[in-house]
């Protein structure tokens, strides 16, 4: 079988939460960025349903895998490899994009790159035509539904260090939560941007989760938002309690404000530390856009260059996992074995997972007489 | 030429020709590890059978009843096998499979497929026998509380008659891709890519309540 190390076509298959993405890129071009979301069906729930994801992945991703393939003018015989996100992530939903793609792979004969969700994050910023290449090192602010972390990135294929990471809630599911108690729908995150919008993000001074100088040591780059949300909870019911108006938008601004100062001011830190004046910026949290103002006027001041990839790359998708596939295959990396599945905590240092041996032989399929 | 895939138990896959000899099988019992396994065995029954991915003509998916997690598995690598290489799907319960291969070892029934639905239940379905070598459901699966089963069936069966009941760890691929091919050479296999799993039970959720209270 014949691969191209240097344009390689790649189909990228995405189902780490509530997003069922099928991407297709040749090398660092995008061709197609086809994502079915099951977020509607989780909306009376307050939030993402495990279960509900993963059987919304069964019946979405032949549909998708169809219209990827119609939108990007391919054919599936001409692919140089797949690709599939192996976590972190649910383990359920996870499951059914592996599953389909170690069939898709052995159906059509081509290597397989099980990799990284995080890294593919970091990885969607290349498929951006207009923005000039991405350089190393740079510090990458993850923030969405499911993660909240800090990397540090000297080069995609091979050296992605985890800083730090929430150790409780996700920022956008601090959104979630605190969108909930304040009575309003979900997902949190553009609710709570509606209603800060008239707000006064000074009105009330909550906490910033781990910042203060005694978390230095253990959590400098780690975040913590179920503080910041029982903060919220206690000042809004104080209110009630003294029979006084809970004044939302007040509230939803400062809340917003306080979790986007940790964020801001944690990744910022990271770049001075290191001494790295790039910051990417990656999840679908990024969608909010004082997150991004913050963000690039604070880069601005501290001399940090900030890179936003345009949000339809921000939140899951399979174009990442195509991408960082396509970079792996550039950079010669083998292709993963068959035995991996679903790792719901994988590392973020684990770029690539079950990379055969270089040397290794050619698996058993391609060996299969006619 | 068929490829069979079930996972709704542990994880089978055979190629079986359309005259319902099986080609080549690989099959893992274990109950968990579905999507470490299932690519090995797909290389593993495609090469016993010495049939590449390209003569593959239809691809059987078995849709349960089974735990969901691992059922999905097969399904989702069925599916996209199936769209892959542009072939029919052709959706199987995988009881019926069960039922096929204990037919095929005693003939007689009625007999109910029993399989483990976890949470103290059992899936069955009950059958009558093998009519034009297709087996003849006479219930549609459904669970039922491990202690209650067999008071259930007694009240399914005919008091001359008795359900044998067939408890079963393992669906057989090759009886399922056995039975897909009879399924399309009666002409009732249908269109499979829609079918949905019969999961038999719905999403383990509950509505939230209001948020608690912090106290003040
Ligand atoms: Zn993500």
């Amino acid at each position: 079988m014949h691969v191209n190390t240097r344009q390689p076509l790649v189909l990228g298959i995405e189902t780490s939460c509530d997003e069922t993405g099928i991407g297709i890129v040749r090398g660092r071009t995008l061709l197609s960025n086809t994502i079915a979301s099951s977020m509607d069906e989780h909306a009376r729930f307050g939030g993402v349903v495990p279960e509900v994801a993963a059987r919304a992945h069964l019946e979405a991703l032949g549909p998708a895998l169809d219209a990827a393939v119609a939108e990007a003018g391919i054919r599936l015989e001409d692919l140089d490899a797949v690709a599939v996100t192996s976590g972190p992530g649910l383990a359920g939903a996870l499951m059914v994009g592996v599953g389909a793609a170690k069939a898709l792979a052995i159906a059509l004969d081509k290597p397989l790159y099980a990799v990284n969700h995080l890294v593919g994050h970091i990885a969607a910023d290349l498929l951006d035509a207009n923005a000039p290449p991405l350089e190393y090192p740079t510090v990458a602010l993850l923030v969405s539904g499911g993660h909240t972390s800090l990397l540090l990135v000297r080069d995609l294929t091979s050296d992605v260090e985890l800083l730090g990471e929430t150790i409780d809630d996700a920022a956008g599911e601090a959104f979630d939560k605190v969108a909930r108690l304040l009575g309003l729908p979900y997902p949190g995150g553009p609710e709570i941007d509606r209603a800060a919008a008239s707000g006064d993000a000074r009105a009330i001074a909550f906490p910033r989760g781990l910042s203060r100088a005694s978390d230095r040591e253990k959590h400098r780059y780690d975040f913590s938002f179920s503080g910041l949300k029982t903060a919220v909870a206690r000042w809004t019911e104080q209110r009630e309690a003294a029979g006084e108006d809970v004044p939302i938008a007040d509230v939803a601004a400062s809340f917003r404000e306080a979790v986007i100062d940790v964020l801001v001011t944690k990744a910022l830190d990271a770049c001075a530390q290191y001494d790295v004046p790039r910051l990417l910026l990656g999840g679908g949290v990024i969608a909010n856009r004082r997150l991004r103002e913050v963000a690039l006027a604070r880069g601005e001041e501290a001399g940090v260059a900030v890179r936003i990839p345009p949000l339809s790359l921000c939140t899951d998708n399979g174009a990442m996992i195509a991408a960082l596939a396509a970079e792996l295959i550039v950079s010669g990396r083998a292709p993963s074995t068959l035995e991996f599945g679903a790792d719901s905590t994988l590392p973020v240092t684990q770029i690539q997972v079950a990379a055969r041996d270089s040397g290794s032989e050619p698996r058993a399929a391609e060996g299969v007489p006619v | 030429m068929i490829l069979a895939i079930d996972t709704s138990l542990g994880s089978a896959v055979a190629v079986v020709d359309l005259d319902g000899i099986t080609l080549g099988e690989a099959s893992s019992p274990n109950a968990l590890g579905h999507a470490e396994i299932i690519g090995t065995l797909l290389e593993g029954a495609l090469t016993e059978a010495s049939v590449a991915p390209r003569d593959i003509t239809h691809v059987a998916a078995g849709m349960g009843p089974g735990p969901f997690t691992g059922l999905r598995i097969g399904i989702a690598a069925a599916r996209t096998f199936a769209l892959a290489r542009a072939v029919p799907l052709v959706a199987v319960a995988s009881h019926d499979a069960a039922a096929l291969s204990a037919f095929e070892a005693d003939a007689s029934g009625p007999i109910a497929i029993v399989t483990d639905a976890r949470r103290r239940e059992f899936a069955f379905t009950v059958y009558a026998g093998l009519v034009e070598k297709l087996p003849v459901r006479t219930t549609y699966p459904a669970l039922a509380p491990r202690d209650d089963l067999d008071a259930r069936l007694l009240s399914l069966a005919l008091p001359a008659n008795p359900i044998r009941r067939v408890d079963v760890t393992s669906i057989s691929a090759g009886a399922l891709g056995r039975l897909a091919g009879r399924m399309l050479a009666a002409g009732i296999a249908g269109d499979g890519a829609s079918v949905e799993p019969l999961y038999l039970r719905s999403p383990d959720v509950t509505l939230g309540h209001a948020p608690k209270r912090v106290g003040v």
